[in-house]
């Protein structure tokens, strides 16, 4: 039964993190209608920017604001630089792209950093287990992601539903050549749109930077999680990609910690060995697969355009 | 169709002629590593040319086409495992797997368009990826050597390399003849008009969904071909053929050398693979460069290689 808490706190905690990747993406999928495959890449680069800083200035906190900031910044400039200039293209052209920029990233980060994995150390106050109730411990860090992702996912909520910005940004959604047409700088809107989405796949790297090893080529296999998400949740949706990812991160790591027992009791054990760790990374995507074929415009479907 | 002369035609002509003689250089020479080079590029260009024939004729996009280069390969590598080794039964077990496999994806990504199918058949490339690596019996996550090589009962030595580069050739030309009977067949144009207007194909009585299916098998059974052609030329087949990015190097040499042109693919595959292998020669950081070039082939050379040439023989 604690086990079981224990795997749901782990699979939201995961979930969330993966929200913070996918509503970026959806954010720029829906509103530019970019596919933007590097946007792994930018998880990765915060990942990258919180080991180094959190060395430089030896606390977390500030390491983690400083890491948060330089992937904003460096995607405005990746934006402006380039990507700004594939919008309105063929999806084809921006996955051509972005997979250049992919290879890019992940040379620079090899030349700037060595091909070595980095470990990013937590401070002591983080790494004490915390009863959430009694008897069951939970890690304060794992603890410390689900509060903070929560309170990004309020925030962006509040932003996107309760202000002026928010409100320009769901219009760019729902028709892009009207609010330009209504007078709106778009041309602004989308750095600010594709920066916000770099500041929060930086964060999402960043948190989960302790718990992995800050490695290259992390950012690939959880960019492809974060593209089920979407489409599971409906392109262009933030309350479609919030529902797909906790659903998303609490099947996958239920599966993969209960999936090779239940599989023990009906198959053989050799049998059940070898499916089980099958099954269990493929259950999302069996999930997304489907999910497109008996709604194949996702479950919660933003705005017809 | 009456072949006009211009530039990527003549390029195209150039291009066949050089594949034809480079083991002549390579003996003349005395380099065996561009032979072993281009042996890789054919085999690429194969895998090129069948996504080309759905996603630049068909207007299908799919984003795992790399999962039947492992599928054909890995029934190679299972078939010579379990001591089959003749080529007369693994290679069209190696196809019929394909075929198999591109038609059970493609009935249920077809009902979905755009980004959808660009994502669902990513999907179910990584399906096929993940069982990969559970096939514990099969080397699972390390992968599989194939210690013998396809057995042709003497007709031809796929040990020998010069023999081997010329099965790859005469697949990768064989595919490329086959893509252009397809494509200027009555089906072919069919597929073509369901990619420009679908709901007019429909209302003039094509079942379309039939027809891009049959075309999403074909171009699968294609790139089986050339994954069976891989685990032969490697002696090893890994569940990293059918990463996803694996599938993005084909995507890549398709736009790269231009989609929905016959020989664009092959062009695509020649220039994305011999600046990969130069550029690590020069540096170990060929991403580096690598990445941005095709930045801004994208973003100024629009239609690849051979719409590049297309325009500059219109002048």
């Amino acid at each position: 039964m604690y086990l079981v808490v224990e795997q749901l706190l782990n699979g939201l905690q995961f979930g969330l993190l993966l929200f913070l990747l996918a509503a970026g993406l959806t954010l720029v999928f829906g509103i530019m209608d970019f596919v933007n495959l590097a946007h792994g890449s930018l998880y990765m680069m915060g990942a990258y920017f919180a080991a180094t800083f959190v060395t430089w200035t030896g606390s977390f906190v500030l390491g983690a604001l400083l890491a948060l900031g330089a992937t904003l910044l460096l995607g405005i400039v990746l934006e402006y630089v380039a990507l700004r200039h594939l919008y309105g293209r063929d999806h084809l052209d921006q996955v051509l792209a972005t997979f250049g920029l992919i290879l890019f990233f992940n040379d620079a980060v090899r030349l700037i950093w060595g091909p070595a994995g980095l470990a990013l150390s937590l401070p002591a106050w983080l790494t004490v287990p915390v009863q959430i109730i009694p008897g069951v411990y939970y890690p304060a860090y794992r603890l410390m992601i689900i509060v903070v992702a929560l309170a990004v996912a309020a925030m962006l909520y509040l932003v996107v539903m309760r202000t002026r910005v928010g409100m320009l940004i769901r219009a760019g959604a729902s028709n892009r050549e009207m609010i330009g047409a209504l007078g709106i700088n778009i041309k602004l809107l989308f750095t600010l749109v594709f920066g916000l989405g770099a500041a929060l796949a930086g964060l999402a790297g960043l948190m989960q930077a302790p718990i992995l090893t800050v490695q290259i080529g992390m950012g690939e296999n959880i960019l492809i999680l974060a593209f089920v998400i979407i489409v599971i949740g409906g392109i262009g949706s933030i309350r479609g990609a919030f529902m797909a990812a906790i659903f998303v991160g609490i099947i996958d790591t239920m599966g993969r910690a209960f999936l090779p027992d239940l599989l023990r009791k009906v198959l053989s054990g050799a049998a059940a060995s070898t499916a089980a760790p099958a099954l269990s990374s493929m259950l999302i995507y069996l999930l997304m697969a489907i999910i497109l074929v008996l709604r194949p415009e996702g479950l919660f479907p933003a705005a017809k355009r | 169709m009456k072949p006009k002369l211009n530039a990527s035609n003549a390029v195209a002509a150039l291009l066949c002629a050089a594949l034809v003689l480079l083991p002549v250089y390579s003996a003349a020479t005395g380099n065996i590593f561009i032979l072993t080079l281009f042996t890789r590029i054919a085999i690429y260009a194969l895998a090129a040319a069948s996504l080309n024939l759905i996603m630049g004729y068909g207007g299908m996009m799919s984003f795992g086409h790399a999962a039947y280069l492992g599928i054909g390969g890995y029934a190679v590598g299972i078939l010579a495992t379990e001591g089959i080794g003749s080529g007369f039964i693994q290679w069209p077990v190696a196809l019929a797997a394909s075929a198999l496999f591109a038609l059970l994806i493609g009935a249920l990504s077809l009902r979905t368009r755009g980004v959808y199918f660009i994502m669902i058949t990513l999907a179910f490339a990584q399906m096929a990826y993940y069982v990969a690596s559970a096939l514990s019996r099969y080397g699972g996550d390390d992968g599989l050597t194939v210690y013998k090589r396809s057995d042709f009962a003497g007709l031809i030595n796929l040990s020998d390399r010069t023999q081997f580069y010329y099965l790859c050739l005469g697949c990768l030309f064989g595919g490329l003849y086959l893509i252009w009977r397809i494509v200027n067949s009555r089906f072919g144009l069919v597929v073509q008009g369901v990619r420009s207007n679908e709901q007019r194909m429909q209302a003039i009585g094509f079942p379309a969904y039939r027809y891009r299916l049959v075309c999403f098998v074909i171009a699968g059974t294609i790139c089986g071909l050339a994954g069976a052609l891989l685990a032969n030329n490697t002696d090893f087949v890994s569940p990293a053929v059918m990463y996803w990015t694996r599938s993005g190097d084909l995507m890549v040499m398709v736009i790269l050398g231009g989609m929905g042109s016959l020989f664009g693919p092959v062009v695509g595959a020649i220039v994305y693979l011999l600046l990969e292998e130069l550029l690590s020669q020069f540096t170990e950081y060929s991403g580096l460069i690598l990445g941005p070039v095709l930045l801004l082939i994208v973003l100024f050379a629009r239609g690849g290689i051979m719409g590049l040439l297309g325009r500059m023989s219109r002048g």
